[in-house]
């Protein structure tokens, strides 16, 4: 459990770190819980939604796309089922937020599905969850059943005419079980192969070749709170563009790593490290910053950020100016992904954090395509190698080429997530890979490496 | 997937010029029409689009609209503005719509490619020297054109089984497999035999069966053909023959009336290996196992190599004159063959009029296998119906010539191909008849024979087979025949030639042609032999469309082509 700061402002996490609430049902409707889903239900399925679209809310999932007018691109021409899945299977490294929703409150992931299931006329729900979250499976069947039995979900809603049954559905063990149409093929029983789009977009060739929406465990906990507020007044909280909260997890070096919410935009980076999470250990200085799960180009701290906003206001940031919000990190040249913000200090090994990093995504690459199933592995072993004494001068070139080789020209946008660290760790700390060489070649002193 | 009429053509600029192209083909189909490959792999004109391998990266643009007014917005100088996508798309799943742009040539796509075969190369054993895909491998010749000459990987290679028994007749080496996912595609789409898979991940990504398992079906060879590389190999062809000194003719598979286009490889006039050619008519890619293996009947132990007559080898000269002695006034039932060519089916009706025979012809059926091994078990059955040797649909057995023979009813038999016991012939009933024995090799007809005469197998002539959707289709010569050999049709024109006082009976392929277009009423008549040879002909067989056809399922299969339209 993060002890809470008191900056923050929770509405997802609102009551999960209250020792006097528990997942169970009786907890929730002792806080208005299905309220919202009553609400719903009251208005047309094409109002819900189009509160969601003013809301502005954006996926949490990493992509950061607006929920709304994703619900948009539904192809509802076709007369076949609709089909919603919640995407549960939070495996990006730094990430640790989707969990605590569900092991915490799961009734009101429950609440947001089925509102979003009402709204675009799903025909059937699925929590796809991430399969060593054996005991997040257990809590929501159990919520599920308790949902069922209050009429909020399942059979005639409500006593209403629209049912959709939902279900928990468990992942295979793999990271690429989260981009949405290896979840889908997953979900079909496959392997996790992701699909070319086009042309199976989900929104129109998803799950058993239907329309199908997968929105994140927190963007679908958001739906619940648009209908509560309406869509204007959640559009309120944050900055324009970049609504809502953010459930933003900070790990590696710094004294209260934890899951914080706050408005978007509601502090930097700086802030976020230094006050939030009581700065780094002593005695430390900060070397670098990732700032959106291990996919995201990672930060160097002493880096000068500058440019212009979409809306055109000129930003000249230090890594600790960054706002905390969809936009900032990506100004920065990085993104919020799915706020992981991973902290490095000074006692960081460059070479060996990428060396990890590659080795991530050389396990879990699907192997479908070519440059990323061979350029991951490729990478890996060249890190890895580096990290084993045989590093050699030309190794940086010779990674960012290869991460450059797969960017852009994969199936899926696991390839960028493979090379983008790759290409910034490369770019940034150039040195640090030059000196791992120069260590190597008086570590490999060929006299202490005689045999005797 | 959602694929627009094919028949209407749009304009697309491809690498800067302006070019027509059926409407909705992919990017990859599009390019080659005019000229430009655009390399790939795991696209296959005939199996779904995978996406996977992206060596096919192109790039692509289409005409910019205005979000509001939805009208196009123009350059400056009043053409189209194009917005091109900022990514490289795979040409394999571009489907080209009117206004399209295209550039199958730039740096962009070259350093793609460039780098698409490097990836591919770093963990490939390179053991061309001893892989038998060498001379016609996809790697080796993009290799060729986009590989960088040297290598950046200094790591170590993956290591993978180098030889999985996968079937009966198809033997794996994944070091060498590119993922591409071609024969998992072929075996769930075409030979409905879902047994190939992918385990383990990422570079390590093994193909395999699936547990208890065989890829053993009579399509299992297409996968090696369709491989682009040399994982999947032939059982029967590995380590034989480097292909670059294999001869290749064109031909057409006997096993069934399926008529599936093959081409014969054979070095020094040994076959050593039979592929299908693609004919989006009658079998796209694809033919069966069994077909593959008709080749070695040609140097089979009961292949007939020399003429003979009462068990003594003699001249065919002679062989021929004692068969003219046997028949000549003598009342003669002539057993056809549904093997025999348009060709020989021409002359043995000839040589049945001028001598008053009666024809006889046994069909052969079997199991439908619904895909390319059809029910009618013989190659030219329709050809016989063509030529006017039977007008009635044959039984699967000689009974009635049996009956007759019973009955007294000829003093002499002419069989071409077939064995008489085996299709139901009483062997007292051929005592007292004389045999004559036209074929390939012996059987119970030969062991009954007072004259045999050898014949050429498939292989060793040319000629015509009509299959079972009336297509008339030529094949060639692939190898010489046994020394001293003639063709059945050299042979029965000798034969016509003595019985029978009519002159000009030609034994030249393109002559019998001149005999056929002279049928009258007949749907050949209009024919030439150089068209037949040509291309795919389409005859009507509307005339015998009131006939019970053992062909089903199999008489309507659907080539991809058809079944798109
Ligand atoms: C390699 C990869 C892994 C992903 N893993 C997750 C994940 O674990 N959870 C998740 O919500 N989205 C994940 N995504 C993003 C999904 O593809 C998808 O965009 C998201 O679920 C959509 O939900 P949202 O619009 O609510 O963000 C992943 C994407 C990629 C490319
Ligand atoms: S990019 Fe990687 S994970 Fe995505 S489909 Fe290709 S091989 Fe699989
Ligand atoms: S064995 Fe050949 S056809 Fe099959 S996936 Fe590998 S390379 Fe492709
Ligand atoms: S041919 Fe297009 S991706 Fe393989």
């Amino acid at each position: 459990m993060s002890e809470q700061s008191p900056k923050e402002r929770r509405i997802i996490l609102k009551h999960t770190d209250d020792p006097a609430y528990s997942n169970r049902i009786s907890s929730y409707l002792g806080v208005g819980g299905y309220e919202n889903l009553k609400k719903a239900f009251g208005m047309k399925p094409e109002e819900v939604a189009e509160e969601v679209l003013k809301s502005g809310v954006r996926g949490r999932g990493g992509a950061g796309f607006p929920a709304g007018m994703k619900w948009k691109f539904l192809d509802r021409k076709s007369g076949k089922p609709i089909y919603l899945i919640c995407n549960a299977d939070e495996s990006e490294p730094g990430t640790f937020k989707d969990r605590q929703i569900m092991y915490k409150d799961p009734h009101q992931l429950i609440e947001g599905m089925m509102i979003a299931a009402y709204a675009i006329g799903a025909k059937q729900a699925f929590i796809y969850i991430r399969a060593e979250f054996h005991e997040g499976a257990r809590i929501l069947n159990r919520a599920i059943d308790e949902a069922k039995a209050g009429g909020y979900c399942g059979e005639n809603i409500l006593g209403s005419e629209y049912s959709c049954d939902l279900v928990v559905h468990r992942g295979a063990g793999a990271y690429i079980c989260g981009e949405e149409t290896g979840l889908i093929e997953s979900l079909e029983g496959k392997r996790p192969n992701p699909r070319i789009k086009p042309p199976y977009f989900p929104a129109v060739l998803g799950l058993y070749q239907c329309p199908t929406i997968v929105n994140n465990v927190e963007t679908l906990c958001n739906v619940r709170h648009i209908v509560e507020m309406g869509g204007e007044e959640f559009s309120k909280i944050g900055k324009p563009n970049n609504t809502g909260t953010r459930i933003w997890c900070v790990s590696g070096q710094v004294m209260k790593p934890g899951y914080y919410e706050f408005e978007c935009g509601a502090l930097t980076l700086g802030q976020m490290i230094f006050d939030v999470c009581g700065g780094l250990r002593p005695g430390r200085t900060l070397k670098a910053v990732i700032p959106g799960g291990s996919s995201a180009k990672v930060l160097r701290a002493d880096e000068r950020f500058s440019g212009s906003l979409k809306d055109g206001t000129a930003f000249d940031w230090g890594l600790e100016d960054i706002p905390l919000d969809f936009d900032g990190p990506m100004a920065a040249g990085s993104m919020s992904g799915s706020g992981g913000i991973i902290v490095m200090d000074d006692t960081v090994d460059i070479v060996e954090a990428m060396a990890n990093i590659n080795a991530f995504y050389a396990h879990e690459s699907c192997g479908q395509c070519t440059p990323c199933r061979e350029g991951s592995l490729w990478m890996r072993k060249i890190t890895q190698r580096m990290c084993s004494g045989g590093a050699r001068e030309e190794d940086a070139d010779l990674l960012l080429s290869v991460a450059n080789q797969i960017e852009g020209r994969t199936i899926c946008a696991f390839g960028e997530a493979a090379a983008w660290p790759t290409q910034s760790f490369v770019t940034k700390f150039k040195d640090d890979f030059i000196k791992k060489a120069t260590d190597s070649q008086e570590e490999r002193n060929p006299k202490s490496l005689q045999l005797i | 997937m959602i694929s627009p009429s094919k028949d209407e053509l749009v304009t697309i600029t491809l690498n800067g010029v302006e070019v027509e192209v059926p409407n909705g083909i992919n990017a990859v189909e599009a390019a080659a029409l005019h000229g430009h490959e655009v390399p790939h792999y795991c696209y296959h004109p005939k199996l779904s689009v995978a996406g996977n391998c992206r060596m096919c990266l192109v790039e692509m643009g289409t005409p910019m609209r205005d979000r509001a007014t939805g009208e196009a917005i123009l350059e400056e100088d009043g053409r189209a503005k194009i917005g091109w996508v900022p990514k490289p798309v795979i040409g394999c799943a571009t489907n080209v719509s009117e206004g399209m742009h295209l550039r199958t040539e730039s740096d962009l796509v070259n350093e793609c490619r460039e780098g698409i075969m490097e990836f591919l190369l770093v963990n490939h054993p390179l053991d061309c020297p001893i892989c038998d895909q060498a001379g016609e491998c996809r790697l080796q010749e993009f290799a060729t054109d986009y590989g960088r000459g040297y290598s950046r990987y200094v790591e170590r290679k993956n290591v993978k089984p180098k030889r999985t028994r996968l079937g009966p007749r198809v033997t794996l080496d994944d070091e060498r497999c590119i993922l591409c996912s071609r024969c998992i595609r072929f075996s769930q789409e075409v030979a409905k035999d879902d047994v190939l898979g992918f385990v383990d991940r990422g570079s390590f990504s093994t193909l395999t069966c699936f547990p208890g398992k065989e890829l053993s079906n009579n399509y299992s060879l297409n996968t090696v053909d369709i491989c682009p590389v040399g994982a999947l190999t032939s059982t029967d062809f590995r380590f034989k023959m480097r292909v670059w000194f294999l001869k290749e003719t064109n031909s057409i598979c006997s096993e069934s009336s399926a008529g599936c286009n093959t081409t014969v490889s054979s070095r020094e006039g040994i076959i050593q290996r039979i592929t299908p050619r693609r004919n989006d008519l009658v079998n796209d890619t694809w033919m069966t196992d069994s077909g593959r293996e008709l080749y070695k009947s040609v140097r089979a132990e009961n292949r007939i190599l020399r003429p003979s007559a009462g068990g003594k080898d003699l001249p065919l000269k002679d062989a021929i004159s004692q068969v003219v002695d046997s028949l000549s006034g003598k009342r003669i039932a002539v057993v056809a063959s549904c093997h025999s060519t348009v060709e020989e089916q021409v002359l043995t009706k000839r040589l049945i009029d001028s001598t008053n025979a009666r024809t006889f012809l046994r069909g052969h059926f079997g199991e439908d296998d619904g895909i390319l091994l059809s029910a009618d078990r013989s190659p030219n059955l329709r050809g016989a119906l063509v030529t006017g040797l039977i007008d009635q649909y044959p039984e699967d057995n000689l009974n009635s010539l049996n009956d007759a023979l019973s009955r007294g009813e000829f003093d002499a038999v002419f069989v071409m191909n077939e064995d008489l016991v085996a299709s139901g012939i009483n062997e007292e009933n051929l005592q007292n008849v004389t045999v004559v024995y036209l074929g390939t090799h012996s059987n119970s007809s030969s062991k009954h024979a007072d004259v045999i005469l050898p014949g050429l197998s498939v292989f060793e002539k040319g000629g015509s087979f009509i299959n079972r959707s009336f297509i008339i289709q030529a094949f060639d010569k692939s190898v010489p025949g046994p020394a001293g050999l003639q063709s059945q049709v050299t042979v029965l024109a000798e034969i016509i030639k003595h019985l029978s006082e009519e002159d000009g009976t030609p034994s030249e392929l393109d002559d019998i042609w001149g005999l056929v277009n002279n049928l009258e009423g007949s749907v050949l008549s209009s024919l030439l032999y150089s068209e037949v040879k040509k291309a795919v002909v389409q005859l009507d067989g509307s005339a015998w469309s009131h006939l019970n056809f053992v062909e089903q399922s199999a008489l309507h299969y659907p080539p991809a082509m058809l079944a798109a339209k």
